[in-house]
Protein backbone atom coordinates (compact mmCIF):
# COMPACT_ATOMS: atom_id res chain seq x y z
CA UNK A 1 0.00 0.00 0.00
CA UNK A 2 2.61 2.38 0.80
CA UNK A 3 4.88 2.14 -2.13
CA UNK A 4 1.63 2.22 -4.46
CA UNK A 5 0.95 5.84 -2.43
CA UNK A 6 4.19 7.38 -2.76
CA UNK A 7 4.61 6.26 -6.30
CA UNK A 8 1.29 7.33 -7.42
CA UNK A 9 1.50 10.34 -8.77
CA UNK A 10 -1.78 11.43 -7.78
CA UNK A 11 -0.51 12.02 -4.40
CA UNK A 12 2.13 14.92 -4.52
CA UNK A 13 0.46 16.43 -1.63
CA UNK A 14 2.00 13.60 0.71
CA UNK A 15 5.51 13.49 -0.41
CA UNK A 16 6.00 17.30 0.72
CA UNK A 17 5.66 18.95 4.45
CA UNK A 18 5.31 17.20 7.58
CA UNK A 19 3.32 14.88 6.28
CA UNK A 20 6.01 12.94 4.36
CA UNK A 21 7.79 11.49 7.63
CA UNK A 22 6.30 8.90 9.92
CA UNK A 23 6.00 10.97 12.47
CA UNK A 24 4.26 14.05 11.19
CA UNK A 25 1.96 11.27 9.30
CA UNK A 26 1.18 10.45 12.84
CA UNK A 27 0.34 14.12 13.92
CA UNK A 28 -1.87 14.94 10.86
CA UNK A 29 -4.14 11.81 11.74
CA UNK A 30 -4.42 12.67 15.32
CA UNK A 31 -8.27 13.10 16.28
CA UNK A 32 -7.62 16.85 16.83
CA UNK A 33 -11.17 17.60 16.94
CA UNK A 34 -11.39 15.59 19.80
CA UNK A 35 -8.32 16.26 21.78
CA UNK A 36 -10.28 19.76 21.10
CA UNK A 37 -13.52 18.80 23.07
CA UNK A 38 -11.18 17.26 26.12
CA UNK A 39 -9.84 20.01 26.70
CA UNK A 40 -12.78 22.26 26.52
CA UNK A 41 -14.33 20.03 29.40
CA UNK A 42 -11.24 19.96 31.57
CA UNK A 43 -10.97 23.90 30.93
CA UNK A 44 -14.48 24.17 31.79
CA UNK A 45 -14.13 21.62 34.66
CA UNK A 46 -11.49 23.39 36.40
CA UNK A 47 -13.06 26.75 36.24
CA UNK A 48 -16.40 25.55 37.65
CA UNK A 49 -14.54 23.48 40.35
CA UNK A 50 -12.81 26.82 41.22
CA UNK A 51 -14.99 29.44 40.72
CA UNK A 52 -18.02 29.29 44.11
CA UNK A 53 -20.50 30.65 41.68
CA UNK A 54 -20.07 27.76 39.14
CA UNK A 55 -19.39 25.09 42.06
CA UNK A 56 -22.24 26.24 43.58
CA UNK A 57 -24.17 25.93 40.25
CA UNK A 58 -22.85 22.58 39.71
CA UNK A 59 -23.42 21.32 43.36
CA UNK A 60 -27.18 21.85 42.31
CA UNK A 61 -27.56 20.67 38.63
CA UNK A 62 -25.75 17.00 39.45
CA UNK A 63 -28.65 15.96 41.66
CA UNK A 64 -30.49 16.18 38.70
CA UNK A 65 -28.09 13.19 36.74
CA UNK A 66 -29.59 10.44 38.03
CA UNK A 67 -32.84 11.51 37.10
CA UNK A 68 -31.47 12.21 33.04
CA UNK A 69 -29.86 9.02 33.27
CA UNK A 70 -33.15 7.04 34.51
CA UNK A 71 -35.28 8.77 32.53
CA UNK A 72 -32.90 8.26 29.46
CA UNK A 73 -31.89 4.42 30.01
CA UNK A 74 -35.49 3.67 30.89
CA UNK A 75 -37.36 5.33 28.08
CA UNK A 76 -34.36 3.45 25.10
CA UNK A 77 -34.98 0.16 26.45
CA UNK A 78 -38.75 0.75 25.95
CA UNK A 79 -38.46 2.26 22.96
CA UNK A 80 -35.78 -0.92 22.02
CA UNK A 81 -38.72 -3.11 22.45
CA UNK A 82 -41.46 -0.91 20.75
CA UNK A 83 -39.09 -0.35 17.89
CA UNK A 84 -38.20 -3.99 17.28
CA UNK A 85 -42.03 -4.92 17.40
CA UNK A 86 -42.89 -1.79 15.02
CA UNK A 87 -39.37 -2.17 12.90
CA UNK A 88 -41.11 -6.46 12.47
CA UNK A 89 -44.63 -5.61 12.10
CA UNK A 90 -43.16 -2.75 9.10
CA UNK A 91 -42.04 -6.39 7.17
CA UNK A 92 -45.26 -8.25 8.18
CA UNK A 93 -46.87 -10.28 5.44
CA UNK A 94 -50.18 -8.94 7.35
CA UNK A 95 -51.38 -6.05 5.95
CA UNK A 96 -53.33 -4.64 9.08
CA UNK A 97 -49.85 -5.00 11.07
CA UNK A 98 -48.00 -3.62 8.66
CA UNK A 99 -50.11 -0.53 8.07
CA UNK A 100 -50.63 0.23 11.51
CA UNK A 101 -46.65 0.33 12.13
CA UNK A 102 -46.37 2.20 8.68
CA UNK A 103 -49.25 4.62 10.75
CA UNK A 104 -47.47 5.04 13.91
CA UNK A 105 -43.58 5.46 11.92
CA UNK A 106 -45.02 9.00 10.13
CA UNK A 107 -47.38 10.39 12.96
CA UNK A 108 -44.03 10.52 15.16
CA UNK A 109 -42.27 11.46 12.39
CA UNK A 110 -44.56 13.84 11.26
CA UNK A 111 -45.15 15.67 15.02
CA UNK A 112 -41.93 18.06 16.91
CA UNK A 113 -40.64 16.02 19.84
CA UNK A 114 -41.38 18.87 22.24
CA UNK A 115 -45.30 18.70 20.53
CA UNK A 116 -45.53 15.14 21.18
CA UNK A 117 -43.87 15.21 24.57
CA UNK A 118 -46.66 18.26 25.62
CA UNK A 119 -49.29 15.87 23.65
CA UNK A 120 -48.87 12.10 25.54
CA UNK A 121 -48.25 13.79 28.85
CA UNK A 122 -51.73 16.10 29.08
CA UNK A 123 -53.62 14.15 26.36
CA UNK A 124 -52.19 10.93 25.62
CA UNK A 125 -51.95 9.15 29.64
CA UNK A 126 -55.33 11.15 30.20
CA UNK A 127 -56.96 9.34 27.64
CA UNK A 128 -55.45 5.79 28.45
CA UNK A 129 -56.85 6.24 31.97
CA UNK A 130 -60.52 7.01 30.78
CA UNK A 131 -59.86 3.93 28.23
CA UNK A 132 -58.87 1.91 31.41
CA UNK A 133 -61.98 3.12 33.43
CA UNK A 134 -64.53 2.35 30.60
CA UNK A 135 -62.23 -1.05 30.63
CA UNK A 136 -63.13 -1.06 34.69
CA UNK A 137 -66.72 -0.39 34.16
CA UNK A 138 -66.98 -3.41 31.57
CA UNK A 139 -65.55 -5.83 33.45
CA UNK A 140 -67.89 -4.99 36.17
CA UNK A 141 -71.04 -5.23 33.71
CA UNK A 142 -69.97 -8.83 33.62
CA UNK A 143 -69.39 -9.54 36.93
CA UNK A 144 -65.77 -8.88 37.08
CA UNK A 145 -65.95 -6.74 40.12
CA UNK A 146 -62.39 -7.34 41.68
CA UNK A 147 -60.62 -6.24 38.12
CA UNK A 148 -63.11 -3.73 37.47
CA UNK A 149 -62.43 -2.06 41.21
CA UNK A 150 -58.85 -1.61 40.12
CA UNK A 151 -59.66 -0.10 37.20
CA UNK A 152 -61.89 1.99 38.40
CA UNK A 153 -59.35 3.28 41.31
CA UNK A 154 -57.06 4.71 38.64
CA UNK A 155 -56.36 8.27 39.23
CA UNK A 156 -55.03 10.57 36.07
CA UNK A 157 -52.98 12.13 38.88
CA UNK A 158 -51.81 8.67 40.03
CA UNK A 159 -49.11 8.72 37.02
CA UNK A 160 -46.43 10.75 37.69
CA UNK A 161 -44.87 13.03 34.93
CA UNK A 162 -41.58 11.58 35.36
CA UNK A 163 -43.13 8.14 33.76
CA UNK A 164 -45.25 10.49 31.11
CA UNK A 165 -41.89 12.03 30.27
CA UNK A 166 -40.58 8.23 29.59
CA UNK A 167 -43.73 7.13 27.94
CA UNK A 168 -43.08 10.25 25.43
CA UNK A 169 -39.95 9.24 25.10
CA UNK A 170 -40.27 5.75 24.18
CA UNK A 171 -42.87 6.15 21.98
CA UNK A 172 -40.68 9.29 20.02
CA UNK A 173 -37.81 6.82 20.12
CA UNK A 174 -39.67 3.79 19.18
CA UNK A 175 -40.38 5.03 15.91
CA UNK A 176 -36.97 6.04 15.30
CA UNK A 177 -35.79 2.43 16.36
CA UNK A 178 -38.34 1.26 14.07
CA UNK A 179 -36.36 2.31 11.07
CA UNK A 180 -33.01 1.19 12.20
CA UNK A 181 -33.94 -2.34 13.26
CA UNK A 182 -36.08 -2.37 9.61
CA UNK A 183 -32.35 -1.83 7.88
CA UNK A 184 -30.69 -3.79 9.65
CA UNK A 185 -33.32 -7.00 9.09
CA UNK A 186 -33.31 -6.13 5.58
CA UNK A 187 -29.76 -5.96 5.20
CA UNK A 188 -29.51 -9.55 5.80
CA UNK A 189 -29.29 -11.71 2.56
CA UNK A 190 -32.59 -13.31 1.86
CA UNK A 191 -30.78 -16.84 1.41
CA UNK A 192 -30.58 -16.83 5.40
CA UNK A 193 -34.18 -16.53 5.63
CA UNK A 194 -34.15 -19.37 3.18
CA UNK A 195 -31.86 -21.90 4.29
CA UNK A 196 -33.84 -21.20 7.99
CA UNK A 197 -36.75 -22.07 6.42
CA UNK A 198 -35.82 -25.18 4.62
CA UNK A 199 -34.48 -26.74 7.49
CA UNK A 200 -38.18 -26.33 8.97
CA UNK A 201 -37.69 -23.28 11.29
CA UNK A 202 -40.89 -21.38 11.63
CA UNK A 203 -40.55 -17.79 10.49
CA UNK A 204 -40.26 -16.64 14.40
CA UNK A 205 -37.50 -19.11 14.65
CA UNK A 206 -35.72 -17.81 11.87
CA UNK A 207 -35.86 -14.65 13.20
CA UNK A 208 -34.75 -15.22 16.29
CA UNK A 209 -32.32 -17.66 15.62
CA UNK A 210 -30.96 -16.83 12.50
CA UNK A 211 -31.89 -13.00 11.09
CA UNK A 212 -31.83 -10.89 14.48
CA UNK A 213 -29.04 -11.84 15.53
CA UNK A 214 -27.18 -10.61 12.83
CA UNK A 215 -29.31 -7.92 12.27
CA UNK A 216 -28.77 -6.13 15.50
CA UNK A 217 -25.16 -6.73 15.41
CA UNK A 218 -25.27 -4.89 12.23
CA UNK A 219 -27.33 -1.97 13.59
CA UNK A 220 -25.15 -1.84 17.24
CA UNK A 221 -23.24 1.10 15.83
CA UNK A 222 -26.69 2.82 15.10
CA UNK A 223 -28.22 1.83 18.22
CA UNK A 224 -25.79 3.44 20.44
CA UNK A 225 -25.63 6.89 18.66
CA UNK A 226 -29.58 6.92 19.22
CA UNK A 227 -29.09 6.47 22.82
CA UNK A 228 -26.58 9.27 23.25
CA UNK A 229 -29.11 11.32 21.15
CA UNK A 230 -31.14 10.46 23.42
CA UNK A 231 -29.61 11.52 26.39
CA UNK A 232 -29.46 14.90 24.82
CA UNK A 233 -33.20 14.96 23.89
CA UNK A 234 -34.30 13.68 27.53
CA UNK A 235 -33.55 17.30 28.23
CA UNK A 236 -36.86 18.18 26.95
CA UNK A 237 -38.52 16.63 29.12
CA UNK A 238 -37.84 19.59 32.01
CA UNK A 239 -41.29 21.03 29.62
CA UNK A 240 -42.77 18.12 31.99
CA UNK A 241 -41.07 19.79 35.31
CA UNK A 242 -39.50 16.36 35.46
CA UNK A 243 -36.66 17.27 37.64
CA UNK A 244 -33.83 16.07 35.32
CA UNK A 245 -30.03 18.19 34.86
CA UNK A 246 -31.78 20.61 32.57
CA UNK A 247 -35.04 21.63 34.82
CA UNK A 248 -32.73 22.32 38.24
CA UNK A 249 -30.62 24.24 35.74
CA UNK A 250 -33.51 26.48 34.89
CA UNK A 251 -34.42 26.43 38.74
CA UNK A 252 -31.32 27.71 39.51
CA UNK A 253 -30.75 30.35 37.22
CA UNK A 254 -34.33 31.73 37.47
CA UNK A 255 -34.02 31.79 41.37
CA UNK A 256 -30.65 33.31 41.23
CA UNK A 257 -30.10 35.09 37.58
CA UNK A 258 -26.66 33.40 37.52
CA UNK A 259 -27.87 31.90 33.57
CA UNK A 260 -24.29 31.92 33.03
CA UNK A 261 -23.50 29.87 35.66
CA UNK A 262 -26.42 27.87 34.93
CA UNK A 263 -26.08 27.05 31.27
CA UNK A 264 -22.39 26.41 31.11
CA UNK A 265 -22.43 23.82 33.26
CA UNK A 266 -25.41 22.45 32.25
CA UNK A 267 -23.88 22.26 29.26
CA UNK A 268 -20.68 21.08 29.88
CA UNK A 269 -22.32 18.29 31.99
CA UNK A 270 -23.96 16.98 28.70
CA UNK A 271 -20.97 17.39 26.58
CA UNK A 272 -19.44 14.85 29.30
CA UNK A 273 -21.75 12.47 29.53
CA UNK A 274 -22.42 12.17 25.56
CA UNK A 275 -18.35 12.42 24.97
CA UNK A 276 -17.73 9.24 27.36
CA UNK A 277 -21.05 7.46 25.50
CA UNK A 278 -19.52 7.97 22.06
CA UNK A 279 -16.54 6.64 23.16
CA UNK A 280 -18.63 2.73 24.21
CA UNK A 281 -20.02 3.07 21.21
CA UNK A 282 -16.84 3.53 19.62
CA UNK A 283 -15.38 1.21 21.19
CA UNK A 284 -18.49 -1.48 20.47
CA UNK A 285 -17.94 -0.48 17.31
CA UNK A 286 -14.06 -1.41 17.11
CA UNK A 287 -14.93 -4.41 18.63
CA UNK A 288 -17.23 -5.60 15.69
CA UNK A 289 -14.76 -4.82 13.14
CA UNK A 290 -12.18 -7.06 14.71
CA UNK A 291 -14.61 -9.86 15.05
CA UNK A 292 -15.60 -10.10 11.58
CA UNK B 1 -46.33 -46.85 1.29
CA UNK B 2 -43.35 -47.61 -0.50
CA UNK B 3 -44.96 -47.90 -3.69
CA UNK B 4 -46.28 -44.18 -3.90
CA UNK B 5 -43.31 -41.97 -5.18
CA UNK B 6 -41.71 -39.95 -2.71
CA UNK B 7 -41.51 -36.49 -4.34
CA UNK B 8 -45.06 -35.92 -7.26
CA UNK B 9 -45.59 -33.06 -9.04
CA UNK B 10 -49.01 -32.64 -10.30
CA UNK B 11 -49.09 -29.82 -13.47
CA UNK B 12 -47.52 -26.88 -11.52
CA UNK B 13 -47.58 -23.33 -12.67
CA UNK B 14 -45.40 -20.83 -11.20
CA UNK B 15 -45.54 -17.32 -11.77
CA UNK B 16 -43.65 -13.90 -11.06
CA UNK B 17 -45.60 -11.40 -12.04
CA UNK B 18 -45.69 -11.59 -15.45
CA UNK B 19 -42.98 -13.94 -15.89
CA UNK B 20 -44.41 -17.62 -16.17
CA UNK B 21 -41.19 -19.30 -14.26
CA UNK B 22 -43.02 -23.14 -14.15
CA UNK B 23 -45.40 -23.87 -17.44
CA UNK B 24 -47.10 -26.65 -16.60
CA UNK B 25 -44.49 -29.36 -14.70
CA UNK B 26 -45.56 -32.94 -13.75
CA UNK B 27 -42.74 -35.00 -12.47
CA UNK B 28 -43.04 -38.10 -10.20
CA UNK B 29 -39.32 -39.05 -8.19
CA UNK B 30 -39.28 -42.40 -7.19
CA UNK B 31 -37.49 -43.45 -3.74
CA UNK B 32 -33.68 -43.72 -3.99
CA UNK B 33 -33.37 -42.19 -7.50
CA UNK B 34 -31.37 -39.39 -8.58
CA UNK B 35 -32.58 -36.77 -10.80
CA UNK B 36 -29.98 -33.96 -12.47
CA UNK B 37 -32.03 -31.29 -14.15
CA UNK B 38 -30.59 -29.30 -16.85
CA UNK B 39 -31.48 -26.25 -18.73
CA UNK B 40 -30.12 -22.78 -19.95
CA UNK B 41 -30.59 -20.19 -17.25
CA UNK B 42 -34.17 -19.09 -16.71
CA UNK B 43 -35.41 -22.53 -17.78
CA UNK B 44 -37.92 -22.32 -14.77
CA UNK B 45 -35.07 -25.06 -13.29
CA UNK B 46 -34.24 -23.42 -10.04
CA UNK B 47 -38.31 -22.56 -9.06
CA UNK B 48 -38.97 -25.91 -10.13
CA UNK B 49 -37.02 -27.24 -7.29
CA UNK B 50 -38.04 -24.46 -4.57
CA UNK B 51 -41.55 -25.09 -5.10
CA UNK B 52 -41.03 -28.66 -4.12
CA UNK B 53 -40.29 -27.86 -0.80
CA UNK B 54 -42.63 -24.91 -1.04
CA UNK B 55 -39.56 -21.81 -0.33
CA UNK B 56 -41.63 -20.47 -3.48
CA UNK B 57 -45.55 -21.03 -3.52
CA UNK B 58 -46.29 -22.53 -6.58
CA UNK B 59 -49.26 -20.48 -8.49
CA UNK B 60 -51.01 -23.63 -9.74
CA UNK B 61 -50.71 -27.68 -9.03
CA UNK B 62 -49.99 -29.86 -7.04
CA UNK B 63 -46.90 -31.19 -4.89
CA UNK B 64 -46.96 -34.59 -2.79
CA UNK B 65 -44.69 -35.51 -0.93
CA UNK B 66 -44.16 -39.15 0.50
CA UNK B 67 -48.58 -39.11 -0.42
CA UNK B 68 -49.33 -35.77 1.34
CA UNK B 69 -50.57 -33.13 -0.34
CA UNK B 70 -48.92 -29.85 0.44
CA UNK B 71 -50.69 -26.77 1.35
CA UNK B 72 -49.82 -23.58 2.76
CA UNK B 73 -50.48 -24.32 6.34
CA UNK B 74 -47.66 -23.27 7.94
CA UNK B 75 -47.13 -26.42 10.22
CA UNK B 76 -47.35 -28.78 7.54
CA UNK B 77 -44.72 -27.03 5.91
CA UNK B 78 -42.09 -27.07 8.91
CA UNK B 79 -42.81 -30.70 9.28
CA UNK B 80 -42.08 -31.29 5.28
CA UNK B 81 -39.34 -28.95 4.96
CA UNK B 82 -37.57 -30.66 8.29
CA UNK B 83 -37.69 -33.80 5.95
CA UNK B 84 -35.96 -32.35 2.51
CA UNK B 85 -32.77 -30.92 3.18
CA UNK B 86 -31.53 -28.07 0.57
CA UNK B 87 -28.40 -26.97 -0.37
CA UNK B 88 -27.65 -23.91 -2.22
CA UNK B 89 -25.71 -22.11 -4.69
CA UNK B 90 -24.50 -19.55 -2.33
CA UNK B 91 -24.09 -22.28 0.70
CA UNK B 92 -26.52 -19.58 3.12
CA UNK B 93 -24.69 -20.62 5.99
CA UNK B 94 -24.95 -18.53 9.30
CA UNK B 95 -22.27 -16.62 9.50
CA UNK B 96 -22.53 -15.25 13.31
CA UNK B 97 -22.48 -19.22 14.26
CA UNK B 98 -19.76 -21.32 14.28
CA UNK B 99 -19.55 -24.42 11.91
CA UNK B 100 -20.77 -26.77 14.34
CA UNK B 101 -23.63 -24.35 15.41
CA UNK B 102 -24.61 -24.10 11.90
CA UNK B 103 -24.60 -27.72 12.08
CA UNK B 104 -27.15 -27.90 15.35
CA UNK B 105 -29.47 -25.30 15.31
CA UNK B 106 -31.99 -27.21 13.71
CA UNK B 107 -31.48 -30.10 14.70
CA UNK B 108 -32.12 -28.32 18.75
CA UNK B 109 -35.05 -25.94 17.81
CA UNK B 110 -37.16 -28.25 15.14
CA UNK B 111 -36.35 -31.61 15.86
CA UNK B 112 -35.70 -31.09 19.58
CA UNK B 113 -32.95 -33.11 20.09
CA UNK B 114 -30.99 -32.27 23.53
CA UNK B 115 -27.27 -30.34 22.66
CA UNK B 116 -25.39 -33.93 23.17
CA UNK B 117 -27.49 -35.67 20.68
CA UNK B 118 -26.92 -32.77 18.30
CA UNK B 119 -23.40 -32.35 18.55
CA UNK B 120 -22.94 -36.37 18.55
CA UNK B 121 -25.10 -36.20 14.83
CA UNK B 122 -23.53 -32.96 14.21
CA UNK B 123 -19.92 -33.99 14.43
CA UNK B 124 -21.10 -37.12 12.66
CA UNK B 125 -22.55 -35.58 9.54
CA UNK B 126 -18.77 -33.12 9.43
CA UNK B 127 -16.89 -36.60 9.26
CA UNK B 128 -19.14 -37.75 6.48
CA UNK B 129 -18.24 -34.28 4.51
CA UNK B 130 -14.54 -34.82 5.62
CA UNK B 131 -14.14 -31.49 7.82
CA UNK B 132 -14.45 -32.58 11.54
CA UNK B 133 -11.56 -30.28 12.23
CA UNK B 134 -13.42 -27.32 11.18
CA UNK B 135 -16.45 -27.82 14.00
CA UNK B 136 -15.05 -24.16 15.98
CA UNK B 137 -14.38 -22.02 13.22
CA UNK B 138 -16.68 -19.77 11.82
CA UNK B 139 -17.85 -20.17 8.19
CA UNK B 140 -16.09 -16.69 6.85
CA UNK B 141 -12.99 -18.37 7.76
CA UNK B 142 -13.30 -21.53 5.24
CA UNK B 143 -13.11 -21.74 1.34
CA UNK B 144 -15.86 -21.83 -0.67
CA UNK B 145 -15.71 -25.86 -1.29
CA UNK B 146 -15.57 -26.12 2.23
CA UNK B 147 -18.37 -23.93 3.29
CA UNK B 148 -20.73 -25.97 0.80
CA UNK B 149 -19.51 -28.92 2.29
CA UNK B 150 -20.59 -27.93 5.93
CA UNK B 151 -23.75 -26.48 3.83
CA UNK B 152 -24.36 -30.34 2.89
CA UNK B 153 -23.47 -31.42 6.74
CA UNK B 154 -26.12 -28.84 7.94
CA UNK B 155 -28.75 -30.56 5.87
CA UNK B 156 -27.67 -34.17 6.18
CA UNK B 157 -28.00 -33.87 10.25
CA UNK B 158 -31.82 -33.42 10.12
CA UNK B 159 -32.13 -37.02 8.58
CA UNK B 160 -33.65 -36.03 5.50
CA UNK B 161 -35.28 -38.78 2.94
CA UNK B 162 -34.88 -36.10 0.54
CA UNK B 163 -31.86 -33.81 -0.73
CA UNK B 164 -32.31 -30.80 -3.07
CA UNK B 165 -29.60 -29.44 -4.75
CA UNK B 166 -29.54 -25.56 -6.32
CA UNK B 167 -26.31 -25.53 -8.47
CA UNK B 168 -24.25 -26.57 -5.53
CA UNK B 169 -21.38 -26.30 -7.55
CA UNK B 170 -21.46 -22.88 -9.35
CA UNK B 171 -20.04 -20.32 -7.04
CA UNK B 172 -17.55 -22.49 -6.49
CA UNK B 173 -13.62 -22.26 -7.92
CA UNK B 174 -13.11 -25.19 -10.17
CA UNK B 175 -10.30 -26.39 -7.72
CA UNK B 176 -13.12 -26.90 -5.45
CA UNK B 177 -15.87 -28.26 -7.03
CA UNK B 178 -14.37 -31.99 -6.80
CA UNK B 179 -14.57 -32.18 -3.44
CA UNK B 180 -18.19 -31.03 -3.26
CA UNK B 181 -19.19 -33.83 -5.64
CA UNK B 182 -17.08 -36.19 -3.97
CA UNK B 183 -19.31 -35.47 -1.14
CA UNK B 184 -22.76 -35.97 -3.46
CA UNK B 185 -21.19 -38.99 -4.90
CA UNK B 186 -21.49 -40.81 -1.69
CA UNK B 187 -24.86 -39.48 -0.86
CA UNK B 188 -25.68 -41.34 -3.97
CA UNK B 189 -24.37 -44.88 -2.74
CA UNK B 190 -25.85 -44.39 0.48
CA UNK B 191 -28.96 -44.55 -0.94
CA UNK B 192 -30.57 -41.06 -1.06
CA UNK B 193 -33.21 -39.39 -2.96
CA UNK B 194 -31.92 -36.78 -4.78
CA UNK B 195 -33.05 -33.95 -6.89
CA UNK B 196 -29.66 -32.21 -8.31
CA UNK B 197 -29.82 -28.78 -10.53
CA UNK B 198 -26.23 -28.55 -11.74
CA UNK B 199 -24.28 -28.64 -15.14
CA UNK B 200 -21.48 -31.12 -13.84
CA UNK B 201 -22.12 -33.51 -16.56
CA UNK B 202 -19.28 -35.96 -15.20
CA UNK B 203 -21.36 -35.92 -11.97
CA UNK B 204 -24.79 -36.93 -13.83
CA UNK B 205 -23.27 -39.63 -15.97
CA UNK B 206 -21.99 -41.20 -12.80
CA UNK B 207 -24.62 -40.99 -10.53
CA UNK B 208 -28.13 -39.77 -12.18
CA UNK B 209 -30.45 -42.45 -12.62
CA UNK B 210 -32.76 -39.91 -15.11
CA UNK B 211 -32.09 -36.85 -16.44
CA UNK B 212 -34.54 -33.68 -17.17
CA UNK B 213 -33.76 -31.00 -19.85
CA UNK B 214 -36.04 -27.90 -18.71
CA UNK B 215 -36.41 -25.18 -21.36
CA UNK B 216 -39.10 -22.32 -21.14
CA UNK B 217 -40.53 -23.54 -18.00
CA UNK B 218 -41.38 -27.12 -19.34
CA UNK B 219 -39.71 -30.75 -19.59
CA UNK B 220 -38.52 -30.77 -22.59
CA UNK B 221 -36.74 -34.43 -22.37
CA UNK B 222 -36.31 -36.59 -19.52
CA UNK B 223 -34.63 -39.78 -20.14
CA UNK B 224 -31.06 -41.73 -18.99
CA UNK B 225 -27.99 -40.20 -18.44
CA UNK B 226 -26.62 -42.35 -21.66
CA UNK B 227 -29.60 -41.65 -24.13
CA UNK B 228 -29.39 -37.84 -22.70
CA UNK B 229 -25.72 -37.44 -23.76
CA UNK B 230 -26.01 -40.07 -27.01
CA UNK B 231 -29.10 -39.79 -28.29
CA UNK B 232 -30.93 -36.92 -27.53
CA UNK B 233 -34.60 -36.03 -29.34
CA UNK B 234 -35.31 -33.00 -29.05
CA UNK B 235 -33.87 -30.46 -31.70
CA UNK B 236 -33.64 -27.95 -27.97
CA UNK B 237 -31.65 -30.65 -25.66
CA UNK B 238 -29.33 -31.13 -28.81
CA UNK B 239 -28.62 -27.33 -29.35
CA UNK B 240 -28.07 -26.87 -25.66
CA UNK B 241 -25.50 -29.99 -25.24
CA UNK B 242 -23.66 -28.65 -28.06
CA UNK B 243 -23.64 -25.24 -26.47
CA UNK B 244 -22.26 -26.65 -23.19
CA UNK B 245 -20.77 -29.88 -24.10
CA UNK B 246 -18.59 -27.54 -26.43
CA UNK B 247 -15.08 -28.91 -25.86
Amino acid sequence: MAETATSSPIKPAAQAGVGSTPVGRRLIDLPWWFIGIVLVILWAAVGILTRPNFNEAFQWIKVGIVTTLVTSITAYLLAIILGLVTGLGRMSHNVVIRNIARLYVELVRGIPMLVLIFFIAFVGVPAGIDLLHSLGEWFGSIGFTPFANVLAGLENQAVPMLARAIIALAVTYGAFLAEVFRAGIQSIGRGQMEAARSLGMGYGQAMRFVILPQAIRNVLPALGNDFVSMVKDSSLVSVLAVRDMTQIARLYAGSTFRFREAYVTLAVLYLTMTVILSLGVAAIERRLRKHE
Amino acid sequence: MNDVPIIMVKDMHKRFGDVHAVQGVSLEVERGKVIVIIGPSGSGKSTLLRCVNHLETPSSGEIWIEGDLLTTNPHQLNQVRAEIGMVFQLFNLFPHLTVLENVCLAQRIVRKRPRSEAERVGMAQLERVGIPEKAAVYPGQLSGGQQQRVAIARALAMDPKIMLFDEPTSALDPEMIKEVLDVMLALVKDGMTMLVVSHEMGFARAAADEMIFMDDGKIVERTTPHDLFNNPREERTKLFLSQILHH
